[in-house]
């Protein structure tokens, strides 16, 4: 036993710093799951605060709010999954048919949005969507065309949210599957070209396939927090404009405000049990259908 | 050589790649374009604003936008100060902290490597959401206020314990076996030997490190209501939402315009972005090889 400790001493107290933060900020806060059942008392603390049985989730699902927000998330993130996911394989395998000099080029320019937060993301937007000095107003304007109210009309914004995503990452995405084209064993293509395979059917034939297995893990992960958003691209690119919230209000933003602005522990804490519980299960889900067909493509 | 040259250049492009170039260019136009306006309209003179809107290219160039700005830059100095403080002790500590952890668990011979393993990667799966950590940090901790609230919430994170991990795993194991036998503890291998040769991924994870710090306003939206306190990012969200940069009361008591001039408010807006932002991006870039290379090392599969 004590040589057991001993040999493993010096390694655990590497290890212990990162141990301790990671139990503080990543296991302290999941007692806070006993929140939403509580009728929270900032003087009473979380234990001490009476018992709400269900009461807060009634108030949760009474009101339209739950489902708006809970569309907008999900209806978001699937796009974001197709869409982004697609754009970024396709963009990879167009960085591959070019030299490297290019690449690095175009690499370096399509990353500048990643690199920038969605703050000056927002400020990015709004020199474009700005209803009164905005590019695009004043070209509609020179055009002789009425200008567009962007900040007060919901109904450009699953347009603008989504262009906005991926403008921001499609340079770190396509990154990622460029350099699991860059992996691949050049003599697939060798072998490929003497039987005579266009470029068209070598794409679909050798890099998709071996690119498979990446596009599946990171798939997983974004479907695991399907109901997870990004706070700051809804918050910022729409300047928390609340005329917006019918397409534009997520379970985050909602559970800010609720937290926040209303004070509403909890409606805040019983939204975010439901999206604790409801991405867990998600994962497990697809990671075990995934297991089912390929083992070799799941998680875990 | 002379006829080697001449074949190359009469071979026409195919026309293929060039439509390739063509989709990349006009991506690239896109990336860039917002950043030109906000960059163009910081010169231009507030009247042509209201008169044709932002544009990339100031009808009258002027630096009035930043002359305001800098005249009095009291705010913005101690933002870029608070920023600065929080991302460097902030990726430093982190990267000490996360690199040690994965470190252990990188290890074949650990005891503990797989429980410490599926200990961080479970909090990649399951969160106890933003109203627990709002508490935690709030009441229980009583970090509202501080700067420790803007910078321990990031220390670790499953991702970076993963990234560093799937590198750390690459060291051959005979490195670490040799300075063993030399009687040299774990803490000095892992300081002597270790850290020096995963310089690459250390610049990788110390550049995602700095950017997460750098460009964080969430902390600050949360737990800082103190104006001495606000980062960067956070007063651009300010500046962002208010129309008006400065009124123009302000603006004519501290001489900057005369009456009856206008205060250069929409451009100024503009100057602050290019101010609090402008840096990095120069910067960040440069760092893109690091980045590039972190993304291929690093396998998350736990």
């Amino acid at each position: 036993m004590i040589k057991l400790i001993k040999r493993n001493a010096g390694l655990s107290m590497l290890a212990l710093p990162g141990f301790v933060l990671i139990i503080i900020f990543n296991y302290v806060p999941l007692y806070g799951l006993l929140l939403p059942f509580k009728t929270y008392r900032y003087n009473l603390g979380i234990w001490n605060s009476p018992w709400a049985g269900l009461d807060n989730f009634g108030y949760l699902f009474h009101g339209d709010a739950l489902y708006r927000v809970l569309r907008n998330t999900i209806l978001y993130n699937m796009t974001f999954i197709v869409l982004g996911t697609t754009l970024s394989v396709i963009i990879a395998l167009l960085l591959y048919e070019l030299s490297r000099r290019f690449v690095k080029a175009y690499q370096t320019i399509l990353f500048i949005p990643y690199f920038i937060s969605w703050v000056v993301a927002g400020f990015a937007f709004r020199s474009l969507f700005d209803m009164e000095y905005g590019v695009i107003n004043r070209l509609l304007v020179s055009l002789d065309r009425e200008p567009i109210l962007w900040y007060s009309d919901p109904k450009y914004w699953p347009y603008i949210i989504v262009i906005a995503a991926v403008w921001k990452g499609l340079g770190y995405s396509s990154v990622i599957y460029y350099a699991a084209l860059m992996g691949i064993d050049s003599e697939y293509y060798d072998a490929a070209k003497i039987d005579g395979a266009s470029k068209i059917r070598r794409a679909f034939s050798i890099s998709v396939p071996m690119i498979k297995p990446i596009i599946i893990m990171l798939v997983i992960l974004q479907i695991g927090s399907i109901c997870y958003s990004d706070f700051g691209l809804f918050y910022n690119v729409t300047l928390n404009s609340s005329l917006l919230y019918k397409t534009t209000d997520v379970i985050d933003t909602f559970v800010y405000r609720s937290l926040i602005d209303l004070g509403d522990i909890g409606m805040a804490s019983a939204a975010g049990f439901f999206q604790s519980i409801v991405g867990f299960c998600l994962v497990l889900i697809t990671n075990t259908i995934v297991k089912k067909i390929n083992p070799d493509n799941s998680l875990f | 050589m002379k006829d080697y040259a001449t074949t190359i250049a009469r071979k026409p492009l195919p026309v293929g790649k060039l439509i390739i170039h063509l989709v990349f260019v006009a991506l690239c136009i896109a990336c860039v374009f917002p950043f030109l306006v906000i960059i163009g309209t910081s010169f231009q003179n507030e009247n042509d604003i209201i008169k044709f809107g932002y544009s990339i290219v100031p009808k009258n160039f002027t630096w009035d936008a930043y002359r305001v700005i800098l005249h009095s830059p009291g705010t913005l100095l101690q933002s870029y100060l608070v920023t600065i403080a929080t991302t460097v002790i902030g990726s430093i500590v982190g990267m000490w902290v996360t690199t040690s952890y994965a470190y252990a668990i990188s290890r074949k011979d650990y005891r503990f490597r797989s429980f410490l393993a599926f200990f961080v990667f479970f909090t990649m799966l399951f969160h106890g959401g933003m109203v627990p950590s709002y508490i935690l940090m709030v009441k229980w901790l009583g970090l509202k206020n501080t700067m420790l609230a803007l910078i321990l919430p990031y220390l670790i994170s499953g991702w970076f314990v993963m990234l560093m991990k799937g590198f750390l795993q690459t060291i051959p194991e005979a490195i670490i076996e040799s300075a063993k036998i030399d009687g040299a503890g774990e803490l000095r291998i892992f300081a002597r030997i270790v850290l020096p040769i995963s310089k690459p991924a250390l610049a990788t994870l110390g550049l995602f490190f700095a950017l997460q710090y750098w460009n964080d306003w969430w902390l600050t939206l949360l737990y800082v209501e103190h104006d001495n306190l606000m980062k960067l990012q956070y007063l651009l969200i300010r500046v962002l939402k208010n129309m008006e940069y400065l009124n123009s009361a302000e603006a004519i008591e501290y001489g900057l315009v005369k009456p009856g001039m206008l205060v250069p408010s929409l451009s100024a807006r503009m100057a602050m972005c290019i101010l609090a932002a402008g840096p990095m991006l120069l910067v960040f870039p440069l760092f893109q090889k690091y980045f590039v290379q972190g993304l291929t090392v690093g396998s998350v599969k736990g």
